[in-house]
């Protein structure tokens, strides 16, 4: 193996994890994965618009996973997940910080990249009239996505998506997302 | 018609659609993986009440979260609203969002600009 997927988490071990998955992404760890993470900032007293927030896109960067993750490379230790995805939330100081990593084909690199660099280089307005547009004109996928996952995360965050890949080997990468979700937008 | 009548889940909403009295309702949370397989008979059932609907009819949003999976087929359902509304019957849509809650309010403002029906957007005080 070319390197460690896990390599880059490292970093992010350090201060206030409040969640930590790597496997199988169906339905059931995304229900746990919400509860658990909704229950952290119930008790922890989260401001109701912070919070609400953190949900929603904690929602769209899991279900992403969910219908968008292609499956791991025929080399990769864990060939049990179907779905593999890897994700941490941290609390900062600010807000949270919602990092999901998982494999992406070489094939599907170019048009998951250009996506991203259209919504960070819109403003917040641009984003706002793409969000309409996709939600009018395009239809649900057949892998159950509405092309909105990335756009929506941009809208209600305010924020650029922070982004890499990371070759796996010649046909694969693994891609990180970075989000930041803070008080305000 | 028979009236829908769905009980809320911590990721699907509760549903009322009732003919009789022309008063729908989607409150809750929804934010299924597989939003189609949940909205299509909702859909379908509009389908076939717009074809004989009441006079007036009113339509109650109170959401707490919805994914963007949901948000396509929420829109479906309000297409159908159109149709009803657009073969002269009244129809009016409460959007309720809760106080600050400005996310959903900005959400309520999105099919309002899209869809040609009344949209009344209500917050919710606690």
């Amino acid at each position: 193996m070319s390197f460690n997927v896990e390599n880059y988490f490292s970093d992010l071990s350090t201060g206030n994890t409040i969640l930590y998955y790597k496997g199988n992404v169906d339905s059931d760890v995304i229900n746990y994965i919400l509860d658990t993470v909704e229950d952290k900032m119930v008790e922890v007293n989260e401001q109701s618009k912070l919070r609400k927030r953190v949900y929603n896109v904690l929602v769209e960067s899991l279900q992403n996973l969910y219908h968008h993750v292609d499956r791991v490379p025929d080399d990769f230790e864990d060939q049990a997940s179907e779905k593999f995805g890897l994700i941490v939330v941290k609390k900062v100081r600010d807000g949270y910080r919602i990092v999901t990593g998982n494999f992406v084909h070489f094939e599907n690199i170019e048009k998951l990249e250009e996506k991203i660099k259209r919504i960070n280089r819109s403003s917040h307005e641009e984003i706002k009239e793409l969000y309409k547009f996709i939600l009018n004109h395009q239809r649900i996928s057949a892998k159950g996505g509405g092309g909105l996952g990335l756009v929506d995360i941009a809208r209600k965050t305010g924020n650029k998506l922070e982004y890499s890949f990371k070759a796996y080997n010649s046909h694969y990468s693994f891609f990180y997302l970075d989000i930041l979700v803070n008080e305000e937008k | 018609m028979e009236p829908i009548i769905i009980e809320g889940t911590p990721k699907t909403p509760t549903v009322k659609f009732d003919s009789t009295e022309g008063v729908f309702e989607i409150k809750g949370r929804s934010i299924p993986e597989n939003s189609v397989e949940f909205y299509k008979p909702l859909v379908d059932w509009l389908d076939t009440y717009k074809e004989s609907p009441l006079t007036k009819t009113v339509v109650n949003i109170r959401l707490e979260y919805f994914n963007t999976s949901s948000s396509k087929c929420i829109l479906d359902v309000f297409k159908k609203l159109e149709a009803i509304h657009k073969a002269k019957n009244e129809v009016e849509v409460n959007w309720y969002y809760e106080e600050d809650d400005e996310d959903m309010l900005e959400a309520g403002e999105d099919y309002e600009s899209i869809i040609r029906v009344p949209f009344k957007m209500i917050e919710i005080v606690e």
